[in-house]
């Protein structure tokens, strides 16, 4: 279960970002803007020329105390940034997988609404109830 | 909108029928079942209700707002008095009367009881639905009353009094009356209350006579008095007696009328009810009108509208883009980015419910989810992503394909029937790299060559059985992996592909099951006879999985740089070409004499046993083949013809399906003829083990003593 969940376009400008509300969300949106960097140097370590080969999940990115961060990147540099609790042992690396893969077709649901422009901040409800399904279940 | 103004008897009217309209009492937006359902009482054709609702704007909107609403109603006025649908024609026409609407009872009860809940004791002189709607009228014609309240109770003296303003009364004395407007809504108010709602509006037509004269008879239609004794009571000054005296006729014109207003009503009432009860179901109408707009985008109820044209069509609606995004979302089903007929309707149904002040459900209500398990809606997916679809076939075809073989072996004999097992090898060359048809021309060649020399006697044979089981029983499964492989590269191609390797493999049939160790068993187990037929087989597959194996890849990059033709072909063309192989190779072995006009090459894989089994064979086989192949070689050469054509073709899908489909014919005649004939060796063995018997018994009691 994610604390927090971003989706970052290609330029590097948030296209939607949920975290868990207890949390301090300034400290997460912090954190997912800082983890760009690692997201920027591991695409670039693959190369150009390797973009065919390029892994979509990016793995973890850095972890912390409290909490790992998992990237996923795709083909058009859209990117999902994962926080995770780190107590949260139990989440397997095939979990998270499985969690940016939904992501991933939920975006490209999103894409296909003609009424989203590529761009815009996302506000599909759809989307929100994906992203919900997989915050932590905070009461 | 331009400019729309209303008399205030208008003004008036029109706002009762909004309010009636405003079943949600959004005080906006009246609900299209209502709206649509008074245009049907109405009483206009359907082409003139959907022209006023164009030209009000509702259809642009998907709503009607109170402006169109207005706008729609006096469209409707202007329509029944027999004007044409002009919308200058709003404001230019004066003294248009008010539209009318055949209302049935119960429709005129409730209505009255919800508008004119304070009208109660108007109705008491009457049946009890009788509106208040004189006052009203009178109010409306706002040209003797200023307070509706007030001249409503203070008409209904006059209603008594002045019995019959029937309609028909304005149009001959139109001047007279409309001067007499302030005194004959009472009259006019007479009938409302004689009508109930119906009454309610025809009285407002006729409050309006104006110039309208065509509308006399209407009038005289919706005349709403079927309470004749009312007249009669009512029978008073009224400007013109004439009026009663057409009443009465009127009545009973209105009486017929009103039934069958009424029944379109009720029955519109209940539909309407009915969709009320769920909210989402689409009326007959609605539906239509969404089809014709479908219809406007997209010609081909059966085809999609883009992403981005929807986006136009649904973004007149003023709606918000969040709004119309999430939209989109619930009825888009298949996430395609485009809509189906039904998704269309889904959506615009949507749009229209927001408009009408619904909000948007979290998730798509069932009665507007598209039917996905309709054969229409299959077949559409299937032909728009038809690529789709046969990427899904093949998925499925392939582990069907399995228990279809033995199916598929059965039938392939009565293909030999048909003497088409040319036809089967003919496709090779046309499809097969060069590479392949020359590995069989070379196969063709050696065949040939060994069966110039039949010499080797049936005892040869059997010491090259057990090799040949040997090598057949090894080769086999590596064949039939290979073939198994190709297969489902072959399933890849939905229509031909199963049955086609089967028959080449059938040839062997039994042998090749190389995964059966039945086809093993059924080697060891048959007659000697047998053997030597079967291992030809065997060996068949072996040279040509041998051939396919070894050709199988040259083959494929070699049918990519053949054309895009035949790449787009590749896996049936790799699936045909091998089971055009191995059928050659068995058709090669079983027709010694048959050499091929194609000329196919074929790799140097014929191992020594192959001419001893054409020998085999020969004595065998080619006697009841003989005319196969002969028959075959005709028709392959007449099926190489048809060939080329096929994956030229437009429909070559179709056609490559159909000739497939052909093949696979052909093949299984082979396969029955054959079968037959092992059959027929079977027999021929099991007498000689009888005789055998016979002899041992014969021989046995000379043993017991």
């Amino acid at each position: 279960m994610a604390v927090c969940i971003a989706v970052i376009a290609k330029e590097n400008y948030p296209l939607y970002i949920r975290s868990v509300p207890t949390e301090n969300e300034l400290k997460f949106h912090y954190t997912v803007h800082t983890s760009l960097d690692v997201v920027d140097e591991k695409i670039s370590a693959m190369g150009k020329a390797l973009v065919d080969q390029r892994e979509l999940y990016l793995g973890l990115l850095y972890p912390t105390e409290d909490y790992k961060v998992y990237g996923y990147v795709t083909n058009s540099r859209v990117k999902f940034v994962m926080v995770v609790d780190s107590s949260n042992t139990a989440l397997r690396d095939n979990e998270i997988r499985s969690m940016f893969r939904k992501l991933h077709n939920s975006y490209t649901d999103i894409m296909c609404n003609p009424f989203y422009n590529p761009g815009d901040r996302i506000h599909s409800r759809a989307f929100d109830s994906m992203v919900n399904s997989m915050m932590m279940q905070v009461c | 909108m331009e400019g729309l103004t209303l008399s205030e008897a208008e003004q008036r009217y029109y706002c009762d029928l909004f309010s009636y309209c405003d079943t949600e009492s959004t005080k906006k937006v009246a609900s299209n079942g209502r709206v649509l359902e008074l245009f049907r009482a109405a009483q206009l054709p359907n082409d003139v209700v959907m022209q006023i609702m164009e030209q009000c704007g509702a259809t642009r909107l998907g709503y009607f707002g109170r402006s169109q609403f207005y706008i729609a109603l006096k469209l409707v006025a202007v329509a029944q008095s027999g004007l044409p649908l002009r919308v200058e024609s709003l404001n230019t026409v004066k003294d248009l009367p008010l539209p009318r609407f055949a209302m049935t009872k119960n429709e005129q009860e409730s209505r009255h009881a919800a508008l004119y809940p304070s009208d109660a004791d108007n109705s008491a002189s009457y049946s009890g639905v009788i509106p208040p709607p004189p006052g009203r009228i009178q109010v409306k014609k706002g040209s003797v009353s200023h307070d509706a309240v007030q001249q409503r109770t203070s008409t209904d003296q006059q209603e008594s009094t002045s019995p019959v303003v029937s309609p028909q009364q304005s149009p001959p004395t139109s001047p007279h009356t409309w001067r007499k407007h302030s005194r004959h809504p009472s009259g006019g108010n007479n009938e409302r209350p004689l009508a109930g709602p119906g009454p309610f509006w025809a009285p407002f037509s006729e409050a309006q006579p104006g110039s309208s004269t065509s509308s006399d008879p209407i009038w005289s239609g919706h005349s709403p008095p079927p309470h004749q004794e009312n007249w009669v009571s009512f029978a008073d000054t009224p400007p013109t007696s004439a009026l009663l005296a057409m009443h009465p006729a009127s009545v009973q014109d209105q009486t017929t009328v009103r039934t069958v207003a009424s029944a379109t009503t009720t029955n519109e009432i209940r539909r309407q009810s009915s969709s009320y009860d769920d909210p989402w179901k689409i009326t007959d109408e609605q539906r239509q009108y969404y089809v014709n707009q479908f219809k406007t985008i997209q010609p081909d109820l059966n085809g999609f509208i883009p992403g981005s044209a929807a986006k136009e069509f649904f973004t007149k609606s003023k709606l918000p883009i969040l709004e119309l995004s999430h939209i989109w979302e619930l009825s888009d089903f298949d996430k395609d980015g485009a809509l189906t007929l039904d998704e269309f309707c889904a959506a615009f149904h949507l749009v229209v419910a927001r408009k009408n002040g619904y909000d948007l459900p979290q998730k798509l209500p069932e009665s507007l989810m598209p039917k996905l398990i309709d054969l229409e809606d299959s077949t559409e997916v299937g032909e728009q992503t038809g690529e789709v679809g046969y990427s899904s076939s093949p998925a499925e075809a392939p582990p069907s394909k399995s228990p279809s073989m033995p199916s598929l072996n059965q039938t392939w004999p009565e293909l030999n029937q048909s003497s088409e097992d040319t036809a089967i090898v003919h496709p090779v060359p046309i499809r097969m790299t060069p590479s392949k048809i020359h590995m069989q021309e070379m196969e063709l060649k050696r065949t040939g060559s060994d069966h110039a020399n039949p010499t080797s006697p049936l005892l040869v044979k059997p010491p090259d059985l057990p090799e040949e089981n040997k090598i057949s029983s090894s080769v086999k499964f590596t064949p039939g992996n290979t073939v198994r492989q190709q297969q489902a590269g072959v399933v890849a191609y939905p229509p031909a592909v199963p049955p086609r390797p089967q028959p080449s493999q059938g040839a062997g049939p039994h042998v090749h099951r190389p995964v059966d160790a039945e086809g093993l068993i059924a080697h060891t187990s048959t007659s000697p006879q047998q053997i030597p037929e079967q291992p030809n087989f065997a060996d068949f597959s072996q040279f040509e999985a041998f051939a396919v194996s070894g050709v199988n890849k040259e083959e494929d990059d070699e049918i990519e740089t053949h054309s895009e033709v035949l790449q787009v072909e590749k896996p049936p063309d790799s699936a045909s070409s091998l089971r055009v192989a191995k059928a050659d190779g068995r058709i090669e072995d079983k027709a010694p004499a048959n050499v091929p006009s194609s000329g196919k090459g074929t790799t140097p894989l014929a191992p020594p046993p192959k001419p001893i089994r054409r020998r085999l064979k020969s004595e065998d086989e080619l006697r009841p083949e003989a005319e196969e192949h002969t028959q075959k070689t005709g028709v392959i050469a007449a099926v190489l013809a048809s060939q080329p054509s096929i994956p030229r073709s437009v429909g070559k899908d179709k056609k490559a399906i159909q000739a497939s489909i052909r093949r696979n014919k052909e093949t299984n005649t082979v396969l029955a003829r054959l079968n037959s004939e092992l059959q027929q060796q079977l027999k021929d063995v099991l007498e000689e083990r009888i005789s055998l018997e016979v002899q041992l018994e014969q021989l046995r009691p000379f043993s017991h003593l």
